[in-house]
């Protein structure tokens, strides 16, 4: 089976990162790290792989920088790497990002391709179901619990008060959540074999995409800092205290 | 020179930002081992401490890591750089010292001398199985009467036809009781081998060594061999003399030399969090100088100590390092890792001497790493025979 897992290179949550003063798109370091969603995304992609003997080809559209990011996703595993690096695509929206990376995965036959739910840095969490309509194969979002039997795939998915069971045949896209399996740490051997796993760019026109990047982020603006809470000592009465601001507020 | 220095405060804890001299690989293979001990040491060791158990379970999941025998190249070991081996035995140790002694001990003092002075068929024997931890392996070298000076051993091999025949005793073994092979070091007519000793062989015996105030969750064990008689091709042939075990020790302290870095970070950091928080008189202790005074010289110690480590390892992999700056290293990291530690358990006040706090458990740990691998005061004569030219030791 051919899995196809997109995965984002970010900066590192860890450390603070800047905005372009001028058009607001986050500048990006040299070294990125792989996106923690996307370590999801890349062991649902291995597990498949996994079960069904197949191969595990990430797609990922960002600057290469030193492909650390792409690199810890080979090292927990994934088989070969696709990136589309090109300056034009700079500041993409997400229907450009559909486009690129539904026209990277088109070019080989695939059986199933994996997404995250949505990226740490971006946040739009639209860009699945687009590619989905792009390479006009069903797409099972928010899938906690995935398998495939016999060219069929079965995910339950996360809804409000439980989940449904949604069944689909391949091809097929999983928009898969966080938390529904524990991504495996890339091993030593993983690590090592990293660096010699074929990693091919590729440019926009080399997907004959003519980038066409509609939104622009025109302002961008910080969070209002919240007010400081009330602190409600406990003389062995707080509780009481508590009990009486949550009415207050309606909560109970 | 730039014009400006860098606005930025640096970090508390890799204030020299050393971070930045490791590459990406070695980054993302701290971290695997960094994320391992968070998951699945720090949560348990207290109570692994407390009742002097050694997680066997842990074992197959290091090897699934790809954390015993890494430095080694083929035979199912990862072959990773010595900077990426040190790495890793930074983090095993800033979990404990216990964790990192059974990597040591199984990598550098049981895999290696197979690896490097073993046969074709010894090595497709055992090291496969001991890069998965299906097999796990002691290294029995020192002897009741016979520490610091090994070459004093009695314990000795004798060849009875097709057979080899040791007897002896062997003491403070690491993994003696839980070990599937030994690598015994024995006196063969006047001369030092090694021997690949199965553990299950008639005479061969292991007494765990019980009431141990340090290193409580690592097994050590004396070792007793009465007669016990194995084939004729058990020997490792490609050494002889003290040159053998000298050389396995010296993997094991470049290992230590990078770990005991690990067990100060860890302490430091304890500290440095509990004196931010913990008030008297009126405000956090890290107010007073007294305070700011230790903390500022355990995270000296902690950069330099890291600083040194990566600039031998640097050297190792380059191939230009001498077990003489070997020496250096391990004397001086586990000298300052036994400082911070000491001084993190004051800062800790009373809390400190319990098991919820990790600089105790570090400083008992490191009263070990002082004296194994070559004591203290020895890796200060093999210095001071290397600056003078005279030996105070033969
Ligand atoms: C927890 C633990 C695990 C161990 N694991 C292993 C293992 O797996 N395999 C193994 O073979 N061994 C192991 N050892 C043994 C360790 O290597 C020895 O303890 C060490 O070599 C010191 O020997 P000793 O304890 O007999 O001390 P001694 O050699 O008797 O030394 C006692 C003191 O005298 C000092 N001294 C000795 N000679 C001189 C000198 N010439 N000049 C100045 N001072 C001197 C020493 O530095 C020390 O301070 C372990 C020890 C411990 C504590």
């Amino acid at each position: 089976m051919n899995i196809a897992v997109c995965v984002k290179q970010i900066p590192d949550p860890a450390t603070p990162y800047d905005l372009d003063d001028d058009n607001h798109w986050v500048v990006r370091p040299n070294d990125q790290v792989l996106d923690d969603t996307d370590r999801v995304g890349v062991e649902v992609g291995l597990q498949l792989a996994e079960a069904t003997e197949g191969t595990v080809t990430l797609v990922s559209m960002s600057p290469s920088g030193s492909l650390q990011g792409i690199r810890q996703a080979l090292a927990m595993g994934a088989d070969k790497a696709v990136i589309i690096d090109d300056d034009t695509l700079k500041g993409s929206d997400a229907l450009t990002t559909a486009r690129i990376l539904s026209a990277a995965i088109d070019r080989e036959e695939f059986d199933v391709v994996v997404a995250g739910g949505e990226s740490t840095d971006g946040y739009t969490g639209v860009v699945p179901q687009m590619m989905s309509e792009m390479l006009d194969v069903p797409c099972l979002s928010f899938a906690r619990k995935v398998d495939v039997d016999d060219g069929i795939v079965t995910i339950e998915r996360q809804t409000a008060s439980g989940y449904e069971v949604v069944t689909s045949k391949l091809p097929a896209l999983l928009a898969v959540t966080a938390g529904i399996v524990e991504p495996r740490y890339p091993t030593f051997k993983g690590i090592m074999q990293a660096k010699s796993k074929p990693v091919e760019t590729l440019t926009a026109s080399d997907l004959g995409v003519e980038p066409d990047v509609g939104q622009r982020v025109t302002e961008v603006a910080d969070v209002a800092s919240r007010e400081a809470g009330d602190i409600v000592e406990d003389d062995g009465e707080a509780y009481l205290k508590i009990v009486e601001l949550l009415e207050q507020t309606k909560v109970i | 020179m730039t014009e400006r220095l860098k606005p930025e405060t640096p970090d508390p804890v890799d204030f020299l930002a050393i971070d930045d001299l490791l590459t990406g690989e070695e980054r993302m293979l701290r971290d695997t081992v960094r994320k391992f001990v968070a998951d699945k040491v720090t949560p348990n060791i207290a109570e692994w401490f407390e009742n002097a158990t050694f997680p066997a379970e842990l074992v197959r999941e290091m090897g699934d890591l790809g954390l015993l025998g890494m430095h080694l190249e083929g035979y199912g070991c990862a072959g990773t750089s010595a900077v990426a081996y040190g790495l890793a035995c930074t983090e095993l140790e800033a979990g404990d010292s216990a964790i990192r002694s059974f990597t040591s001990v199984q990598g550098s003092l049981v895999m290696y001398p197979i690896w490097e002075f073993g046969t074709e068929e010894q090595k497709q024997q055992w090291l496969p199985g001991m890069a998965s931890g299906e097999i796990i392996g002691c290294f029995g070298l020192t002897e009741a009467d016979s520490g610091s000076d090994p070459g004093s051993m009695r314990t000795s091999a004798r060849l009875d036809g097709d057979e080899w025949v040791l007897n002896g005793t062997k003491m403070w073994i690491t993994n003696g009781s839980i070990a599937d092979v030994a690598i015994i070091w024995a006196i063969t007519e006047g001369d030092i081998r090694g021997f690949i000793v199965p553990t299950d062989t008639p005479g061969f015996s292991a007494n765990k060594i019980e009431q141990k105030i340090s290193l409580r969750a690592s097994v050590t064990s004396e070792l007793v061999l009465e007669d016990v008689r194995i084939p004729h091709d058990a020997v490792l042939p490609n050494v002889t003399g003290l040159k053998g075990p000298l050389s396995c020790l010296n993997e094991a302290r470049f290992g230590i030399l990078f770990g005991a870095v690990g067990a100060a970070r860890s302490c430091y950091e304890s500290a440095l969090t509990y004196a931010k928080d913990r008030e008297q008189f009126g405000k956090p202790i890290a107010a007073f100088q007294l305070t700011q005074r230790k903390l500022v010289e355990m995270m000296i110690g902690v950069n330099t100590g890291m600083l040194l480590a990566l600039h031998l390892g640097r050297k190792r992999d380059e191939g230009s390092l001498s077990a003489e700056q070997v020496s250096y290293g391990k004397l001086t990291n586990v000298r300052m890792a036994l400082d911070v530690a000491r001084e993190a358990r004051s800062v800790l006040g009373a809390s400190g001497i319990t098991l919820e706090y990790p600089a105790i458990r570090h400083m008992n740990n490191l009263e070990s790493v002082y004296t194994y691998e070559g004591t203290n005061e020895i890796h200060t004569l093999i210095l001071g025979q290397a600056i003078t030219g005279i030996a105070a030791f033969s």
